[in-house]
């Protein structure tokens, strides 16, 4: 059995996160883009139309999507604009630890609490020396009594330092790599967790990228995500669902991309006729047209599986991978259509450039998903 | 307050190319998208707002073939109670005077406090269907509505409308009424998810025009007033003056004109 056909619920939700997209994150995109600034009030606007914690259940609080839904939303948010989508996305990612193995204690008690408000959430793995490899982690949990104290710094990390909530992986065991791994919940208000530098990007801009310093952190012992040591296999648990959405993200800066290019090459003369009269550029729309449909239909596959409760992690590295490269190829078409216009800041291709190029690093670089496929592929 | 709502399903063509199609009657809309009209989207928002302090229903009718559902669901699941849509083939044609003679067959049988319509259609563009739709069922009104206040026994309303010039004036009426609304009223919010998946439950109630009461002579061609001829696109140049040359002398020719006529 094979269907493409939305059901009419999904294809309303996709309307109703356009529409916001067009409406409430567009006309601010550039402005925050350029100024690299967090615009205050838009968790707040999204929270309101119903947009944030889109996979978590109603029980707790969530719009209660069912992954494919809450992709779809997230193409249309990113085609508003990557770094407001990026906002909401770390979110998802920050509780994203909880929801797959947390107890239902902690549950009840931090997913009901960040959805019934307009809430930040952030996850914390990658460190200065453990990026591609996150078993190097060398933040430590130390067990004291009722606590884990935790110290260590964080970096890269989205909504970094202004999360209401924080899930933190740290070594609870160095001398065993990633099966030394665990996962904590970290609310803001505890004693020890900071923001440290906050950085200066190439793209996603309206997003923070922050340090979070962990200084003699005392958590509670039951703020333990799952079991000790058994950390790692919730951050990949987690990327799986994270990598499905980079490349919904993907599709959504690409198509945006492609709607600018469409409409310029109609409107542009040169040698006395609309550029989109040029086969050269004709092929270049017609190749970008492939790529997106062929992007959507890979993210759409992955996700579809994760709602039926099927394998993904293969077909989540493959769509990450896919849809992210497509992206950037996309959009520095894109660019080539505008040519010395695509270039200056006036219209906004130059920014799907720049922001399509994080969908290739974060959340497993695609040279890490290639080893995530041919593993899979030789094993 | 027991209120209805009238939604129009329209193409959106702000920001795509608009062309005649072959019969002359219409324009293309096989590329086009479709949305709730603007300032019905609006009314479906001040009924919402109404209910949600006072109580109430707010019922949403359409009249419109099976697509106009994708709209009167969107009503539904931003708090919309029930839902009507007239279809038949006689009400091709018809102008805004017979789509009120539709609506007021509806409308007519049920206990309404107001029957909210918007001031415009985004499309068509008259203006015309919820004043005749007061008329036919010989209840106050008021159009171009910028604020709504329910007065205190609730059988009272006092609105603002806006005048041109940004003038607003202020009535005080009885209700029943039907209230035609401007957008800008209000902010519409926007449908969640869980609103969508209940509106999904929902049954839409389809009438035909028997259903109604109403003979198809009544609507369509035979019983509007108005009868839509052709579509021709604006002739250019024949009111505007198409200033020539270089863009110095074009720029001086139109800052002479602009201040000539104390526009600037
Ligand atoms: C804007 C932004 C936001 C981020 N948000 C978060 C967040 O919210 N939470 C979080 O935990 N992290 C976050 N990160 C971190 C991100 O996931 C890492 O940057 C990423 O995993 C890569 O790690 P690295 O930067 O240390 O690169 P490195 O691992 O140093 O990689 C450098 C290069 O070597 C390649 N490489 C490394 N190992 C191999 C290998 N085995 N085979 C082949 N090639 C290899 C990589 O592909 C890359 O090209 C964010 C990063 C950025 C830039
Ligand atoms: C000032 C003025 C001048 C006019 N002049 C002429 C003229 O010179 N010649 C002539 O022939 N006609 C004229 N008309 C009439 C006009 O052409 C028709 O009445 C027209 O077809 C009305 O339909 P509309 O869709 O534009 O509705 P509008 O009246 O613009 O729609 C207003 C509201 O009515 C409701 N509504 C409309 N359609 C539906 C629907 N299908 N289902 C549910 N609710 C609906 C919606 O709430 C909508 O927001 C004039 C009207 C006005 C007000």
């Amino acid at each position: 059995m094979l269907g493409f056909q939305l059901s009419e619920e999904q294809k309303a939700i996709q309307k109703v996160a356009h529409e916001f997209a067009e409406k409430e994150i567009r006309p601010l995109a550039a402005e925050y883009d350029e100024e690299e600034k967090f615009p205050q009030g838009f968790v707040e606007k999204a929270f309101q139309a119903g947009l944030t914690y889109l996979y978590v259940p109603e029980e707790y609080g969530g719009q209660g999507m069912d992954f494919l839904t809450a992709c779809l939303v997230n193409e249309e948010l990113a085609w508003g604009c990557c770094g407001f989508a990026t906002i909401l996305g770390a979110n998802s990612l920050g509780i994203t630890p909880i929801l797959v193995a947390g107890s239902e204690e902690q549950k009840r008690k931090y997913l009901n609490d960040l959805t019934s408000r307009p809430s930040l959430a952030a996850m914390a793995l990658t460190e200065p020396e453990a990026g591609s490899d996150a078993g190097a982690v060398k933040s430590t949990a130390v067990r004291q009594g009722d606590f884990y104290v935790l110290n260590g710094t964080k970096c890269f990390i989205s909504n970094g330092g202004i999360a209401d909530l924080t899930t933190v992986f740290a070594s609870t065991d160095r001398e065993a790599g990633t099966r030394g791994l665990s996962c904590f919940i970290v609310p803001k208000d505890t004693p020890g967790i900071s923001g440290g530098k906050k950085e200066k990007k190439m793209g996603v801009r309206a997003s923070v990228t922050s340090e979070v310093i962990l200084d003699n952190c005392r958590v509670p012992a039951e703020n333990l995500v799952g079991e000790e040591n058994r950390g790692f296999k919730i951050a990949m648990m987690t990327l799986d669902k994270a990598r499905v959405s980079v490349a919904s993200n993907s599709v959504g800066i690409a198509r945006a991309a492609f709607e600018a290019a469409v409409d310029y090459a109609k409107q542009r003369v040169q040698f006395g006729r609309p550029i989109a009269e040029f086969q050269a550029i004709q092929f270049m729309l017609a190749d970008i047209a492939t790529d997106i449909e062929a992007g959507r239909l890979m993210y759409m596959k992955a996700a579809w599986l994760e709602t039926q409760g099927l394998p993904f992690t293969l077909e989540s590295a493959m769509c990450k991978a896919f849809c992210s490269d497509m992206a950037m190829r996309v959009t520095t078409d894109v660019v080539q259509i505008f040519g010395g216009y695509g270039y200056m800041r006036d219209y906004p291709v130059e920014k799907y450039m720049r922001d399509a190029k994080i969908n290739q690093i974060w959340d497993g670089t695609n040279q890490i998903q290639r080893v995530v496929i041919s593993r899979a592929i030789l094993s | 307050m027991n209120m209805v709502v009238c939604v129009k399903r329209v193409p959106d063509t702000a920001e795509s190319e608009v062309h005649i199609d072959a019969s002359g009657k219409d324009i293309d809309k096989s590329k086009l998208s479709f949305g709730i009209n603007e300032a019905d989207n609006y009314a479906v928002e001040e009924a919402i707002q109404i209910k949600e302090r006072l109580g109430g229903t707010v019922n949403v009718i359409s009249v419109g073939g099976k697509d106009s559902d994708e709209q009167i669901r969107m009503a539904l699941a931003k708090g919309g109670d029930e839902a009507i849509r007239i279809e038949d083939p006689a009400m091709a044609g018809s102008d805004g005077f017979a789509i009120a003679k539709a609506l007021a067959a509806a409308i007519k049988g049920m206990e309404f406090d107001i029957v909210f319509t918007g001031a415009l259609a985004d499309d068509d563009g008259s203006a015309v269907v919820g004043v005749a739709l007061a008329e036919l069922l010989g209840v106050n009104h008021a159009a171009y509505v910028k604020k709504v206040e329910i007065l205190e026994d609730g059988k009272k309303i006092k609105v603002g409308r806006e005048l041109e010039g940004g003038l607003m004036e202020f009535l005080e009426m009885e209700l029943p009424a039907v209230l035609t609304i401007q957008t800008g009223i209000n902010e519409p919010r926007y449908a969640s998810f869980k609103g969508i998946k209940q509106a999904a439950k929902k049954e839409i109630a389809i009438k035909s025009l028997s259903d109604l009461g109403l003979d198809a002579s009544e609507v369509g061609e035979a019983g509007s007033w108005a009868v839509l001829e052709k579509f021709t696109p604006p002739v250019v140049g024949e009111m505007a003056e198409i200033l020539t040359g270089e863009p110095e002398e074009t720029a001086a020719k139109l800052a002479a004109i602009l201040k000539e006529k104390g526009l600037v």
